[in-house]
């Protein structure tokens, strides 16, 4: 995508016929004699980047079964069910409130592609990445991560990193607060801010040159 | 000494002798085609089996084959399926059995020795064809044609090429063309110095005989008839098992074969500057055919495939006039010197 890799009107044979061959041969020699690359995994690991896209945890308590990832899922790996519960009214006299409860949040990893949207969609901060890799199964029913299993992989979740020109305290309204509302800054699903994602500045928009200092919503995706 | 007087005991230690080494031999070239290939890959290769650099991989493989069934297909013309590998096998051995390991150490010292090897070489190429043709298979008939129109066409560089080292050595036996390498080729001072024939005009005529092997041998870049990609194998796919594993072994033991051969006409054969070759003769020799298979397995992890048409041009069209220009500078050479 960086264009031709060869200007036009480059002629791509060599000045001496054969001279490939040659240059090739002297690669693969070169890396003969070079140390393998190879992580002798059980062995040794590899220690993924702090965000890699290990597995999803699930924060229970911000759930609040809106279903907006198990849509968005392409593979729809995503299993959600919940219930609703009466709510006392929040003053004497008030109308009783309802809240979704969650019975069953299940993602299925044998169908997973990692693409992440879940994570970027999600408008309560419920869904994380966790670096960690070593859950491989012998039986493929078991690739699929009931609510409580989702919920141990949180304490793997890095923290967040700092938004990009804010003192360091101000990184702290990124951080998952289990059973806090949604942030006032995401009024709508359209404008979620992955909480792995980097502050605004860094979001992948190239029609706003100057970094936004307001958390007006976007008009799309990121 | 009563025992070794008689043939069929001898005969039998040769025999005996040639297929453990030969086998050994064939199975140290796999296992080295496995690791080079990987460390030119940046990768470590078989690394458990055995404890130690996996080198218990290649016994582990050939017990897996050994214990898988051996299939032949319905539609296959049962004979001469089940027949091919052994022909295969045979015709590389056949060619073992000239190869001069030291001035002594000789199965049998044929004053027509390269032309029997070249001879019995080529009826690797009638293996082939059964294969392909008997397996019942599209894939194995294309894979066996293909093979069939390469091996012929490079039968002749590789006959030509060798032409140039008998008209050098004047002789077409094995042991009186190694000798003829030790002689000095001229004299600096009192000691003579002598020079492979690699070195001793024959440069060209060696390329030549090593891209020939390597097309007769059917390996990257010239494995068109095997074509995994497109033919699943080629003349290969239908076979399984112990079969499978005979046509492999055939491979790599023709490896060994062919590069001793070139070993024996171009790199000096069992002679090595300052080694007496009555004792070192084996290993030198030995040493000079796996350097060459080195060669073999690196040409192969480095290069893409001919297509057909290029592998058929390469041969017709520059190898074979290479080849005749390369006897006929030979031959003046040998008569104006």
């Amino acid at each position: 995508m960086r264009g031709l890799r060869y200007p036009p009107g480059t002629t791509l044979r060599s000045a001496v016929p054969g001279l490939g061959l040659f240059k090739g041969m002297w690669l693969t020699f070169r890396t003969f004699l070079r140390k393998p690359v190879t992580v002798m995994y059980p062995l040794e690991k590899e220690v993924p980047p702090e965000r890699a896209r290990g597995v999803i945890a699930l924060d229970v308590e911000a759930c609040t079964v809106c279903m907006l990832c198990a849509r968005e899922c392409p593979d729809w790996c995503i299993y959600i069910e919940g219930h609703k519960v009466q709510q006392p009214p929040a003053e004497p006299g008030g109308r009783a409130r309802t809240r979704s409860v969650l019975d069953r949040f299940d993602i299925d990893f044998a169908l997973c592609m990692y693409c992440g949207t879940c994570v970027e969609v999600c408008p309560f901060d419920a869904l994380f990445w966790s670096p960690e890799y070593e859950y491989s199964e012998p039986r493929r029913i078991d690739l699929t991560h009931d609510m409580e299993r989702l919920g141990q992989w949180l304490p793997t979740v890095p923290e967040p990193p700092a938004l990009e020109g804010s003192e360091p305290e101000a990184s702290k309204p990124g951080n998952p607060e289990p059973g806090s509302p949604a942030p006032p800054a995401s009024p709508g699903p359209g404008s979620p801010e992955p909480p792995g994602s980097p502050a605004p500045p860094a979001s992948p928009e190239p029609e706003s040159p100057k970094p936004p200092e307001s958390p007006e919503p976007k008009g799309s995706e990121p | 000494m009563s025992l070794l007087d008689n043939v069929w005991v001898v005969l039998a230690l040769k025999l005996g002798i040639a297929v453990v080494v030969v086998f050994a031999v064939a199975l140290v070239i796999m296992f080295a085609e496995l690791k080079v290939s990987a460390h030119m890959q940046h990768r470590v290769g078989p690394y458990f089996a055995g404890g130690r650099w996996g080198w218990a991989q290649v016994f582990a493989e050939a017990l897996k084959f050994l214990q898988k069934e051996d299939l032949t297909p319905r539609d296959a013309d049962r004979p001469v399926f089940r027949l091919a590998p052994m022909v295969s096998l045979l015709a590389t051995f056949a060619v073992i059995v000239i190869i001069p390991l030291s001035p002594k150490l000789v199965a049998v010292d044929l004053d027509l020795g390269i032309f029997y090897a070249l001879a019995a070489g080529s009826v690797s190429t009638i293996a082939i064809l059964m294969a392909g043709w008997s397996s019942g298979s599209k894939y194995s008939l294309i894979g066996g044609l293909r093979a069939g129109a390469q091996l012929i066409a490079y039968e002749l560089p590789l006959v030509l090429a060798v032409v140039g080292v008998v008209i050098q050595a004047g002789t077409m036996s094995m042991v009186g063309i190694t000798e003829a390498q030790a002689q000095p080729l001229f004299h600096l001072g009192s000691v003579g110095i002598s020079l492979p024939y690699v070195l001793a005009g024959q440069i060209v005529g060696f390329v030549i005989f090593m891209i020939a092997v390597l097309a007769e041998l059917v390996r990257i870049p010239f494995d068109m008839p095997i074509a995994e990609q497109e033919l699943v194998m080629g003349y290969l796919t239908e076979y399984s098992g112990i079969r499978f594993t005979m046509f492999l072994l055939g491979e790599y033991a023709g490896m060994l074969a062919m590069s001793a051969i070139a070993a024996v006409l171009f790199l000096g054969g069992y002679h090595f500057w300052g080694l007496n070759a009555d004792w070192f003769g084996p290993f030198v020799l030995l040493g000079k055919a796996l350097l060459l298979v080195f060669v073999m397995i690196w040409f192969r992890w480095t290069w893409p495939r001919l297509r057909e048409d290029q592998l058929q041009s390469l041969a017709w069209r520059w190898l074979v006039p290479l080849g005749l220009a390369n006897i006929a500078v030979t031959a003046v050479l040998k008569v104006v010197l």
